[in-house]
């Protein structure tokens, strides 16, 4: 079983963005850019599943400009097996566009299984995984914290508003990753080494077929509205006199 | 043409997050039908039949919607939608599940996250943990839109909509229900309480998490929630996550206890009106969004804080 990860290149989780003054979007030269962490988290169950026999390919594809192939990079550092880089012009691809794109993809590779991240953390759909598994027609999975690949079948433990549900899809299927599903290893520096001769194969999206034009005209980027610190209170008691003041309690 | 919102509710009931995601869905200014999918899920649809606003409830109810699964309830939406300028659904994770996979099959890009209606076509949402705010235009016919029901107030009752029976559709297969661990909780929901106390990694294990956050919750009526931290650690379940990659909230008044503040944290409850930080860093960043901070070891504090209230209540 071959299973495909798509895994996208965002600003890293510890940097605090800015937005740009006039209105143009977020400040991003110079900025520290890591791989999405629900697709390290992707990754790693991929070659989890790889090493207890599942598995028996671990595929990583990644949508975007110049330096995505870093992101992929990261990837085959983890030990994913090869790299699919589908160049862009421009980042920010909208999730319809990059399922569309991915759905190409499972076209010509056939895996079993497509892990995604739950979200990006830099434009926060959620979307992607469940588009990909509309226009495949396969059922899917979101918000993993346990997967458990049986005969032809995957079981599918889902962190749900007020709980866990449990899944059974017939595969092949689409899973997105949540935060409990594992911790991802780092990549060692041998296996660094040994990433920089795996392959990675370049195609455009017009050789997918996949027309990349946005359906979404981002009208501004501004600042939410600011919030500032308010006092440091004494005592317990001072704090609930605030509170009755302020018609909260 | 009509909206038609997706109501979130466990069959018997209509969870109060369906009445904000009403308001936005009334914001684009088309009549408003109700989808109720489910099994059993009448008192729901009767419920949902009493919020002010809504013009029809639409009550597909089958046991191929039992548990609400991503693929039929998508076939579904999508069988429904030649018929609406608008879907629209609140951001749980039945809506995140299944607006999306609606979305791609009738290839419209959907908008995630809104905070705002400005317009029939034009949305406020968050992007970067809520660090920016982006304005959208949906250049689609038919608008997708998930509503993060934190920024909406709820619509009221007093409405007796008509409920019209719908057939099941055929859906995509592929996927069955095995088992569900719901916790059964006496304490109000976390996406709809009017007081939340967070607990974070400073709890230190999930008996003291028990001892120390939950009556101080109990004595106030509210919803208990964690940072990230505290669920990795085990000492809170994952669906009391509050912050950018669990709830989203903005409750009148929120309890930080032991919760540094990182931002994937604040994304996820700096809209609340008054927010109580108690910390023994005087310097965590939970205090530059709190209005009321106060300096110390929160296992001393706590009890003081609920005997207080409880004085101050009597
Ligand atoms: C710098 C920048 C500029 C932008 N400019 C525009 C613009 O001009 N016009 C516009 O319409 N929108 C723009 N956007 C928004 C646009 O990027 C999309 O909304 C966004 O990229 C996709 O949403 P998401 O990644 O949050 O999807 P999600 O659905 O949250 O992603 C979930 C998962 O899908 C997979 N995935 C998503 N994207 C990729 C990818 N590219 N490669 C591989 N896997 C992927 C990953 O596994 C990821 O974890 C911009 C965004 C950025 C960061
Ligand atoms: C992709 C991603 C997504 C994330 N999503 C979320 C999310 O949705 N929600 C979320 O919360 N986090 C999220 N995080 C994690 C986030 O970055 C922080 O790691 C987390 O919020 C920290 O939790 P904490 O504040 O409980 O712990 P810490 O940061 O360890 O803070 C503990 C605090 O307790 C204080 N303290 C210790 N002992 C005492 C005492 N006795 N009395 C009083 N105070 C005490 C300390 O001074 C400290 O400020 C995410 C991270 C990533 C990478």
């Amino acid at each position: 079983m071959k299973i495909l990860v798509p895994v996208k290149r965002v600003v890293d989780y510890n940097v605090k963005i800015r937005v740009k003054a006039d209105g143009s979007g977020v400040e991003l030269t110079n900025i520290k850019m890591s791989m999405n962490p629900f697709d390290e988290i992707a990754v790693e169950e991929a070659l989890r599943l790889k090493e207890a026999g599942k598995a028996t390919e671990v595929v990583a594809v990644s949508i975007g400009p110049v330096k995505t192939d870093e992101t992929i990079r990261t990837a085959l550092a983890m030990g994913a097996d090869r790299g699919i880089w589908v160049k862009t012009e421009e980042a920010g691809i909208e999730p319809l566009t990059v399922a569309k794109l991915l759905k190409a993809i499972v076209a010509s590779e056939g895996p079993s299984l497509v892990i995604l991240g739950k979200q990006a953390i830099d434009d926060d759909c959620n979307q992607t995984g469940q588009m990909l598994a509309a226009l495949l027609g396969w059922p899917q999975a979101t918000f993993a914290s346990k997967v458990v690949v049986g005969d032809g079948t995957v079981d599918v433990t889902r962190e749900i508003d007020g709980g866990l549900q449990t899944l059974r899809l017939a595969l092949p299927a689409v899973l997105t990753t949540d935060l409990r599903l594992n911790e991802p290893r780092y990549a060692s520096l041998p296996n660094i080494m040994k990433a920089k001769k795996k392959p990675i194969e370049e195609k455009s999206a017009a050789e997918l077929g996949v027309d990349l034009a946005p359906r979404l005209e981002i009208l501004a980027t501004t600042e939410p509205a600011g919030r500032t610190g308010g006092i440091k209170v004494a005592s317990a008691a001072e704090l609930v006199g605030h509170l009755k003041q302020a018609g909260v309690l | 043409m009509a909206t038609l919102l997706f109501a979130e509710h466990d069959d018997a009931s209509l969870n109060p997050v369906t009445a904000r995601a009403l308001t936005a869905a009334l914001a684009l200014g088309a009549p408003v039908h109700v989808l109720v999918a489910g099994a059993n899920a009448r008192p729901a649809a009767e419920a949902a039949a009493k919020l002010a606003g809504v013009a029809e409830v639409l009550l597909a109810d089958d046991a191929a919607y039992a548990h609400r699964l991503a693929e039929p309830v998508a076939a579904l939406g999508v069988s429904l939608a030649k018929d609406y300028g608008a879907l629209v659904a609140p951001s749980t994770a039945f809506g995140k599940s299944v607006l999306p996979r609606v979305a791609a099959l009738i290839d419209v890009m959907q908008v995630s996250d809104v905070i705002a209606v400005v317009s029939p076509d034009t949305f406020d949402r968050p992007i970067y943990a809520g660090n920016a705010i982006q304005r959208v235009r949906a250049t689609d016919a038919t608008k997708v839109l998930t509503i993060r029901t934190a920024s909406f107030t709820a619509a009221g009752e007093g409405n007796a909509a008509p409920i019209r029976t719908l057939g099941a559709v055929e859906g995509a297969a592929g996927s069955s229900f095995l088992g569900e661990e719901i916790a059964a909780s006496a304490r109000p929901d976390l996406s709809a309480a009017r007081i939340i106390v967070s607990g974070g990694r400073a709890l230190g294990s999930a008996e003291q998490f028990h001892a120390i956050v939950e009556p101080l919750a109990d004595e106030l009526g509210a919803a208990v929630g964690a940072s990230r931290a505290a669920v990795d650690a085990g000492y809170a379940p994952n669906d009391w996550q509050v912050g950018q990659t669990g709830k989203v909230v903005a409750p009148d008044l929120y309890v930080a206890l032991g919760i540094s503040g990182a931002i994937q944290h604040l994304a996820g409850m700096k809209d609340s009106k008054v927010i109580v930080a108690v910390n023994k860093d005087e310097d965590a960043p939970i205090f530059q969004v709190a209005d009321y901070g106060l300096v110390g070891d929160l296992f001393e504090i706590v009890p003081q804080l609920k005997a207080e209230i409880a004085k101050a209540k009597a």
